[in-house]
């Protein structure tokens, strides 16, 4: 069965014929508050390519699939896209979880798995057929570390976070080696488990800690929280999130107390280039709504393998075209509604070639007059 | 280094305070009633929910959260006259109440999710927002004075109620037999729901104070504090109102002082822990009586 899909691929492909990219997003299911967002960045760069005309004459045809948020899933909907609907690339899926079940399969088969939502280490040990435009957290944290330490002294920090959550917990490990990397002294560690309201225990150690700037890799919700009553009780050092206060929850929940908070992204709504506020213009019209960091990231992603395929010479060959976008791909330099972005190679795995992580720097930002304002 | 221990023990002292002020309804129910309403925590939640639905209407704070006090004491009273009322009639076993009101903390919450969102949500109000107190080198935010006063206020009054009133030596009969109680005229029935109705509103105070001064109103706030407040009238021994305040502040205390002198990590840990020992060394609790009556 599997020779037999494989030997259809030779097919020859006919100028005319659509280029055939495959979707592979949760869009049911609890991902899908990260898979719906995804679809539609692709959407609107479909769109926008189609209408200039298409790729060097030929349109582009997103084939879409449902996986689900579930690793099972995925490798059945990644089959169906390279064997059955012959599609160039695959983007998705949208948890790193699936991307580790369903990119071996594409890595095997020669095709190129693009996921734009994995923020997972590893991801790109699956094999040099894996790319994501994602950066990792342990890229975007210590780069605001960075940017941070060059506006205020950031010797000794304190750190506050959840024990007992998964996204808190990992937040807290990657700015907590961050730290240490940087030689920063972390003076003092309290956590607070799910559905604390009152923090100021915790808050009356860190004020007495006398720290720089207080390391909160907390969700947006409890960490307004944890801001006003830091505020309220005269603690005045700086807090620096994590990706969980990349939300403007944290300000409308916080309001004067999230004065000086600190976060960085890969994203940024306030970023004046061209290219993002052509983006938040076109989606907004489109879908009628505001577009958050995942919709920013794969329409940036389309839009650099649309900018990628003008540059090949396509071959009546599917296998061979693959391969062609394979090779051409890990030299993109594109600047998109996230900013300039290029790919890095990812170190090679157990004696393998790696695939291609997103090199990136982060926007790094300070909460200034109730509005997230760019340092960098 | 003083100054930090005081600071703490004020912390403790409110944490605790709004442990106390939750227990002290809960046991109250336990006391008079003879039952464990695991919905108090939903009343709890309702109590914010109730204020915030009230200020967002734009109505004035000194009528909006006596109003939301009172709605919950009304739903405290609907779940009485619809749910325990039945069961008490049927003689049904304590296990039957406790599943009923699981299963009417559980509409609440869904009720409060469908209607408010399930994101936390916060009042209207701005008077507590950073403003604080500074004696010395002592910080007091005023969210944290106002919870005290009327966490305490609140329990003054409901000792007073239960102690020197004809209506609190009436509901002290049917503590200790409510067959007795009716023998002696004592309309046991309607005190019931009257006890149903003073503990939803002391529940419905404490969820308010925790909205106001944590900014965290959600529908799963309620969760957490019938864990704590278990742990409180566990303490103090079931259904002792003096215990239910003690077991309140003890926990309170206790969790400030690990997060102070251990790791806040260890924090839960800790507080259940000595939990733990004290009912080691006191099964029925700090108050709690182990009844022996004899005919």
């Amino acid at each position: 069965m599997l020779m037999m899909c494989l030997s259809l691929g030779v097919l020859p492909v006919h100028a005319a014929d659509p280029v055939r990219i495959g979707v592979a997003e949760a869009l049911t299911g609890p991902a899908s508050q990260y898979g719906i967002p995804i679809l539609n960045g692709f959407l609107l760069a479909a769109d926008e390519i189609n209408s200039a005309g298409g790729i060097n004459g030929q349109k582009l045809l997103l084939i879409t699939e449902d996986e689900r948020g579930k690793k099972e899933e995925a490798i059945n909907v990644f089959k169906k896209l390279i064997f059955q609907e012959k599609v160039l690339l695959i983007f998705g899926p949208t948890l790193s979880n699936s991307m580790f079940a369903a990119g071996p399969i594409a890595n095997a088969a020669h095709v190129v798995a693009f996921g734009t939502s994995n923020t997972a280490t590893g991801i790109t040990d699956i094999g040099p057929y894996l790319f994501r435009s994602s950066p990792m957290e342990s890229d975007v944290v210590p780069a605001t570390l960075k940017a941070v330490g060059a506006h205020i002294p950031l010797r000794r920090v304190g750190i506050i976070y959840g024990n007992d959550d998964a996204f808190t917990k990992s937040g807290y490990d990657v700015f907590k080696s961050s730290l240490q990397q940087q030689q920063v002294a972390i003076a003092d560690t309290e956590t607070y488990a799910r559905g604390d309201v009152d923090f100021k225990a915790q808050l009356t150690k860190l004020k007495a800690a006398q720290v720089d700037a207080i390391i909160c890799p907390c969700l947006a919700e409890e960490g307004a929280n944890i801001l006003i009553q830091a505020r309220a009780m005269g603690l005045s050092a700086p807090f620096i999130g994590g990706n969980g206060f990349n939300s403007p929850a944290l300000i409308d929940n916080a309001k004067s107390a999230a004065e000086g908070t600190w976060v960085g992204s890969p994203w940024f709504d306030g970023n004046a280039a061209a290219e993002n506020q052509h983006f938040l213009r076109a989606y907004r019209q489109k879908f009628h709504s505001d577009p958050n960091q995942f919709s920013a990231q794969s329409y940036d992603a389309l839009m650099m393998v649309a900018q990628t395929i003008k540059k090949i010479t396509f071959t009546p060959q599917l296998d061979k075209n693959r391969e062609l976008l394979r090779a051409a791909l890990p030299m993109v330099s594109f600047v998109g509604a996230t900013g300039p972005f290029s790919f890095r190679p990812a170190p090679p795995h157990q004696g393998k070639p790696g695939g291609y992580d997103a090199h990136q720097t982060p926007f790094v930002y300070v909460v200034r007059q109730g509005k997230f304002t760019l340092v960098r | 280094m003083a100054t930090m221990l005081a600071q703490q023990l004020l912390n403790a002292l409110s944490l605790g305070s709004i442990y106390a002020l939750f227990a002290l309804g809960f046991t109250l129910v336990f006391g008079i009633l003879g039952v464990i309403n695991l919905s108090h925590g939903g009343l709890f939640m309702l109590g914010a929910y109730a204020a915030l639905f009230f200020l967002e209407a734009h109505w004035p704070a000194w009528i909006a959260l006596p109003t939301a006090i009172l709605v919950t004491g009304l739903i405290g009273l609907l779940i009485d006259l619809l749910i325990l009322k039945r069961l008490r009639r049927q003689q049904a076993p304590h296990l039957m109440p406790m599943i009923a009101t699981i299963g009417t903390t559980i509409l609440m919450t869904s009720l409060a999710q469908g209607l408010f969102g399930a994101e936390s949500r916060h009042f209207p109000l701005s008077f507590f927002d950073n403003a604080s107190l500074t004696l010395g080198s002592l910080t007091l935010p005023y969210a944290q004075v106002v919870i005290i006063l009327i966490a305490f206020g609140t329990m003054i009054v409901m000792g007073w109620l239960l102690k020197k009133t004809r209506l609190g030596i009436a509901l002290q009969a049917i503590a200790e037999s409510p067959r007795a109680a009716a023998l002696l005229g004592i309309p046991v029935e309607r005190l019931f729901h009257l006890t149903s109705f003073l503990a939803a509103i002391l529940g419905g105070i404490a969820g308010i104070l925790v909205g106001l001064s944590f900014n965290a109103i959600s529908p799963f706030m309620g969760q957490p504090m019938l864990h704590k407040g278990i742990a409180a009238i566990i303490l103090g021994g079931l259904g002792d109102m003096r215990g239910a305040v003690l077991g309140g502040l003890f926990l309170g205390f206790a969790e400030v002082l690990a997060v102070t002198y251990l790791s806040s990590e260890y924090r839960d840990a800790f507080s259940f822990g000595l939990l733990f020992l004290v009912l080691l060394w006191r099964p029925q609790g700090l108050f709690g009586a182990t009844h022996v009556r004899s005919a």
